[in-house]
């Protein structure tokens, strides 16, 4: 596991990572992922500047982009992997807006106490139960992937990965910016970051900091769309186990709603629903969470207050 | 007790002069909307004057009432909040009679045979996104043009996504009356916007022009044709582009709506999104003629075929319509035979009639509702 994680808001606009990078005191170089930027990772001198310099960019999307033009074999089974999540995914949409909207209705309704309490537990355990399942399914067309294509001894694939051990290796932190999450976890995954990370302080934000944890949620309370349903996408890499994380709840939540607050902390539960506002953060260390600025824990009976670290998980 | 009167209704009852009149208007917005109480003003030497909209349901010329003493014509409508209504004047002099827009107005819409003035009512607003962002990174236009076997030289437009990548897959969208979409919504901007807000994916936007397209849209078996089995391939073979359904869709407004939807009922299962607006839908119930007269008598065989007989074509299909056109009633009667089908299907209601501005300001919502962006995978 890593020394610490340190799990901030958004950084875009008013960024305190320099402050959490010092109270850890971490003062050598710092390991960079900027994936969830896709094309654009290179674009960093902003975050260069805030840590004066001290950053070493891994530029996992661009070698993502060579090791599939040098593996083309590996880059085709990849494509047919992420298809058929992606169908995977669909599916699993249609079937939890139904069971959100069955959750919805069996709320509204008024029958005895101890029937509302029964039937509102059945649906919310159906929902439950679809998470479960499509979760279930990723993590088997992983494996079905590892077993049938084995990155890890692809020659291509172990050049690359040593490569980024001795650039992890001579950095003393490693920084995990957010961005498209989907591409951001599908290439720390490819290149197998995980164990590179052990004993090393992690700093991740917004999405950086969801693909830290063990599931990542992907929410939005007014897309476009029309009402977001909020959705898993795959496991994380499990580095802050027992959470499931919100950035920018500013534009993403609304944290007066208090049925929608209560659905997302009662369908994680026993996990912990935190959001992260900018220029908030939290330190998880040795299994617990401390110095926490900002962080706003959601809870069960659809409120939400200031995270306080040591406080027992939510009801 | 009565409550105040209205800025109107208080001129009326002054029995104003001339220069009272003109004075009511200096700096006021007009038409004057009060809740749900608009008043249309024409200022000017008449005979008679008629308010002259597209909103069926509604007489179609309603005349104004000159105020006595003065040279200012008008006339009060109850019209719904959201409502917007696109007008002229029909303006009697001499025996002869001129349409013209509302020169106290300046809201106007453009559309092929003109412009007409437009009323906004009470809680209407253009969306932000259809208006020029300088943030917003522009995609690039250039000309179609592709020699189709079964239809000759086809024209159009092409859009590709700020960033165009080729080491990307794109989905396509196929835009029926193409130039007019560009003109008359504004659908580069629209799609530079959205693209950029991550509510849209990247696209790849093919703009058709047709020169005959009463009869091309109306279930013509070469039109579906040349789409499905030229252009398609043709774009497929010129650009990445995601080789699913679900990444492909046809889309429309009023014929080109019928053009799309009969497009994929000639290919079922080719094309997995569609976006229907106002769709000329005209169908019978017995015999064969439409009130609509000949124009529509390859529209009805096709809409009445598929009434007897619907089956799922496409997987997911947005319709819109304005609830004051008169094609209300064909989309609402489609919509429940669409969703049977087991296809996924959103309709929208708009307090709007037949015209572009309506399908543009539907364009976000169906966009975003066929293909998703990343704004839910994007988290900066």
């Amino acid at each position: 596991m890593p020394a610490a994680v340190v799990l901030l808001g958004a950084q875009r606009f008013d960024p305190t990572l320099g402050e959490a990078v010092a109270e850890l005191g971490v003062r050598g170089r710092i390991a960079v992922v900027t994936a969830g930027w896709q094309e654009r990772e290179d674009e960093d001198q902003d975050l260069q500047e805030h840590l004066q310099g001290r950053t070493v960019n891994l530029r996992l999307h661009a070698l993502g982009e060579q090791l599939f033009r040098e593996d083309p074999e590996l880059r085709k089974a990849h494509r047919e992997r992420q298809l058929a999540l992606r169908v995977r995914r669909d599916f699993y949409r249609i079937r939890l807006e139904h069971a959100l909207e069955a959750d919805r209705v069996v709320r509204h309704r008024a029958p005895p106490p101890d029937i509302a309490e029964e039937q509102a537990r059945a649906s919310a355990e159906a929902v439950r139960a679809l998470d479960a399942d499509f979760l279930r399914s990723c993590a088997r067309l992983r494996a079905e992937f590892e077993a049938r294509w084995t990155p890890a001894d692809r020659p291509a694939v172990v050049r690359h990965r040593q490569a980024l051990a001795e650039l992890v290796d001579g950095c003393d932190a490693v920084a995990i910016a957010g961005g498209n999450v989907a591409t951001l976890l599908n290439r720390v995954s490819l290149f197998g970051l995980t164990p590179l990370l052990r004993h090393k302080p992690v700093f991740a934000w917004s999405g950086g900091a969801m693909v830290a944890s063990e599931r990542v949620v992907l929410f939005h309370d007014q897309p476009p769309q029309g009402p977001g349903a909020p959705e898993l996408l795959d496991e994380g890499l499990g580095l802050v186990p027992g959470l499931v994380l919100f950035p920018q709840p500013e534009e993403r939540l609304d944290l007066t709603r208090r049925d929608r607050v209560q659905n997302l902390a009662q369908r994680f539960a026993p996990a912990r629903c935190l959001a992260l506002p900018a220029r908030s953060r939290v330190t998880w260390r040795d299994g617990a969470l401390g110095s926490a600025h900002g962080v706003l824990e959601l809870l069960g009976d659809g409120g939400h207050r200031p995270l306080r670290p040591g406080a027992e998980a939510a009801p | 007790m009565t409550g105040p009167r209205s800025a109107v209704q208080a001129l009326l009852a002054s029995r104003p002069d001339q220069a009272r009149a003109q004075a009511f208007l200096a700096g006021r917005r007009i038409p004057v909307v009060e809740g749900s109480s608009v008043t249309f003003l024409w200022n000017g030497q008449a005979d008679g004057v008629n308010l002259r909209h597209w909103v069926y349901g509604l007489e179609s010329a309603t005349a104004l009432t000159r105020l006595e003493g003065t040279t200012l014509w008008h006339l009060t409508l109850e019209i719904p909040a959201g409502s917007r209504v696109e007008y002229k004047f029909e303006v009697w002099r001499s025996g002869g009679s001129t349409w013209v827009e509302d020169p106290l107005n300046p809201n106007r819409a453009r559309d092929p045979f003109g412009h007409n003035s437009v009323l906004q009512a009470e809680g209407y607003q253009a969306p932000g996104w259809s208006r020029p962002d300088p943030l917003a990174r522009p995609g690039t236009l250039e000309p179609l043009a592709f020699d189709s076997p079964t239809l000759g030289r086809r024209t159009g437009h092409l859009y590709l996504p700020a960033r165009f990548r080729r080491s990307r897959q794109y989905p396509l969208l196929v835009v029926h009356d193409g130039s007019d979409y560009l003109n008359y919504t504004g659908l580069k901007t629209v799609l530079d916007n959205l693209i950029h807000r991550l509510e849209i994916p990247d696209l790849v936007v093919a703009l058709t022009d047709s020169p005959d397209r009463l009869r091309e849209y109306a279930n013509d078996a070469g039109h579906a044709r040349y789409l499905t089995e030229e252009l398609l391939p043709h774009l497929a073979s010129r650009f990445p582009l995601v080789d699913r359904p679900q990444a492909r869709c046809l889309m429309g407004a009023s014929f080109g709506a019928v053009g799309a939807l009969s497009t994929a009922w000639r290919y079922p299962g080719r094309w997995g999104r569609l976006l229907l607006q106002s769709g000329s839908f005209a169908f019978t119930d017995i015999g064969t003629h439409n009130r609509r007269g000949p124009l529509f008598d390859q529209v009805v065989g096709f809409v009445n075929e598929f009434r007897g007989e619907p089956r799922a074509v496409s997987e997911r299909v947005f319709v819109s319509c304005g609830m004051y056109e008169s094609l209300i009633y064909e989309n609402r009667s489609l919509v429940p035979l669409l969703g049977a089908t087991g296809m996924d299907v959103r309709f929208v209601e708009a307090r709007d009639g037949h015209n572009w501005e309506n399908w543009r300001d539907r364009l976000r919502e169906g966009l975003s509702w066929l293909f998703p962006g990343p704004l839910m995978l994007v988290y900066e």
